[in-house]
């Protein structure tokens, strides 16, 4: 391998090196047939593909692209994009209560925040969206007052009861409501995990530096500990947004008939042309959740700027 | 609320007038191992007092049990007249609620040895959140008075630079500059210099310096005996969750008076 003229100018020898440019090396590079080969199989398999798309009658494309834009369809879309934002916004703000009760050190809360992840990350989507989709079963009206006035008041000798005013359920928690608490709900479970993560990431000596300047409690967590949090939370976050885009399909099981899968599988059936509406649908959620993606890219960017700050970094003092 | 809580009634001891810091058989235990064996102290008004030891002798946490960041065990503790962490009424005592506990700390300052900036915030940042959020100051006149501070740390150029822009010695001026943003009337230092590069513990040791002349009460816990024998009124050596010697610093560092003393002193003076 090592040419003896190479080995002459090893290592040992000082006085070549230091005025000498380095000769490049030119070697023969290692070939890999097997690269080739694999390479080759995959493109035939690829090509396959791709003319299948394009020949197989079922796909039937003119048809899909003829309904994929259609008035109901892009009204789904945005029933799915309202879903994904709201029952975020909720999970989200769900989640810090629960993460706070989580580390608040009240045995109370700490079980109650438990039992609530325990249920929701416990019972499948799916079957959370049927079940509040029926809800209306359980309770017909909602009564606002106080609490177990049907015990209390007649043991006081008090008649009538402590209900202010009521709210009919069949009407307020059918179909969008009920998906949407259900999808909410849920999330609020994911989120108080994440942001639990995100709290206990903050460095002990914050709060500390943070109480020994007579911040309270609540400032020290909104100020102090949350805003540093964050960095531990946006990555699954984005995710968990991605995550629930495609989970609004689970709405259709509500039923909410609005909404973008209800939607193109009702156009489905209905034409006897299942399967280019479920291509459509693959098509509008790979669309949206690529979108998705690029924000949460550029979101990502932003909240490791600290991170970045690094490389700059000034050494030394000023005197 | 000070002048309520000042001199508790039926209290027996403490309170020369100009003590600022009045330490009474404190004590900490963290499960079974006691690490505060009974603290007796006294600060005066404008003393620098250095406080030494081994690692592991208690004086960080004795420090810590000052502005209540740790809750004693047993014993007392007041600042400036008031009870730390607890209210004293006809011989029972109550704890405070947290904001209030908030506002005994707001009024003594504290230097970590990690720094702890905010690191989302800038150094200007961090310097006025404390006034702003808890004094209420208006923004303008805690940014004015931050731009002095950094000016009287040496560091009038980087209120808007971030924490981790900055050298550690800087990162501590500025922690420093926060802490006296609240106008204390007592600052304590937990080993200010113990993260520093060595060639960055001079210029901390030269604002504390600065900070001592103009009259600040300090407790310093520190393995800097040069500073302690410059700057300190008095030096107390820590061993084992008690005070083995306290006096001046000279007397201490010269003419130890206990084997212990001398044997620490041995190993951190060359």
């Amino acid at each position: 391998m090592t040419s003896p003229s190479a080995s002459a100018d090893g290592p040992g020898s000082k006085e070549a090196t230091p005025d000498r440019p380095a000769d490049p090396i030119s070697a023969v590079p290692v070939r890999y047939p097997e690269r080739w080969v694999a390479a080759g199989v995959v493109l035939v398999l690829a090509a396959m593909f791709v003319n299948m798309l394009l020949t197989n009658p079922a796909f039937n494309w003119p048809f899909m692209f003829e309904h994929m834009f259609s008035d109901p369809v892009v009204n789904g879309v945005w029933v799915t994009l309202s879903a994904t934002v709201l029952s975020m916004v909720i999970g989200i703000l769900l989640g810090i209560v629960l993460a706070v009760m989580r580390l608040s050190g009240n045995p109370v809360l700490v079980s109650v925040a438990w039992l609530y992840t325990w249920f929701f990350r416990g019972v499948p989507r799916l079957v959370l969206a049927v079940l509040f989709g029926n809800i209306a079963i359980l309770y017909s009206t909602i009564h606002i007052g106080l609490p177990f006035d049907n015990y209390w008041m007649p043991m006081l000798g008090l008649e009538g009861d402590a209900r202010f005013f009521e709210i009919d359920v069949r009407t307020l928690l059918s179909g969008y409501m009920a998906g949407l608490l259900a999808l909410a709900l849920s999330e609020g479970a994911y989120m108080a995990e994440i942001i639990r993560a995100g709290l206990q990431s903050v460095n002990k000596g914050q709060t500390e530096a943070a109480q020994a300047l007579g911040m309270g409690r609540g400032k020290i967590m909104r100020r102090i500990t949350l805003p540093q949090a964050m960095r531990v939370v946006i990555p699954p976050t984005g995710n968990e947004t991605i995550a629930m885009l495609k989970d609004t399909a689970l709405l259709a099981y509500v039923p909410v008939t609005i909404e973008l899968f209800y939607q193109l599988q009702a156009i489905g059936t209905r034409t006897y042309q299942i399967f280019p509406m479920l291509v459509a649908a693959c098509l509008w959620y790979l669309a949206i959740t690529s979108v998705l993606m690029v924000g949460q890219y550029f979101i990502e960017r932003r909240f490791s700027r600290s991170e970045r700050g690094v490389e700059n970094r000034i050494v030394g003092g000023t005197h | 609320m000070a002048e309520e809580n000042h001199m508790p009634a039926d209290d027996m001891a403490v309170e020369t007038a100009d003590a600022l810091v009045v330490a009474e058989d404190v004590r900490k235990s963290f499960g079974r191992l006691e690490v505060l064996k009974g603290i007796d102290l006294e600060v005066r008004r404008g003393e620098v007092m250095c406080v030494v030891g081994p690692s592991g002798s208690g004086k960080s946490t004795f420090l810590r049990c000052v502005n209540h960041l740790e809750k004693l065990t047993a014993g007392r503790l007041w600042v400036n007249g008031e009870l730390m962490g607890y209210r004293q009424r006809r011989g029972r005592l109550y704890e405070l609620r947290d904001s209030e506990i908030a506002a005994q700390r707001s009024d003594i300052g504290m230097v970590f040895q990690r720094f702890n900036l905010f690191p989302h915030l800038t150094v200007l940042g961090n310097i006025i959140e404390a006034p702003t959020q808890v004094k209420r100051t208006p923004k303008a006149r805690a940014t004015e008075r931050a731009m002095e501070l950094l000016d009287r740390v040496g560091l009038p150029d980087k209120a808007n630079a971030y924490p981790e822009q900055l050298s550690g010695g800087q990162q501590q001026r500025v922690a420093i500059a926060r802490a006296l943003a609240m106008e204390p009337s007592l600052m304590l230092f937990d080993e200010p210099t113990s993260a520093l590069d060595p060639e960055l513990v001079g210029e901390v040791l030269d604002v504390m310096r600065d900070l001592a002349r103009g009259g600040m009460t300090m407790v310093v816990v520190t393995h800097e005996m040069g500073f302690a024998r410059e700057v300190g009124d008095s030096l107390v050596f820590m061993d084992d969750g008690a005070v083995v010697e306290a006096g001046t610093p000279a007397e201490v560092l010269s003419n130890p008076r206990h084997e212990r003393t001398r044997a620490f002193l041995s190993k951190v003076i060359q």
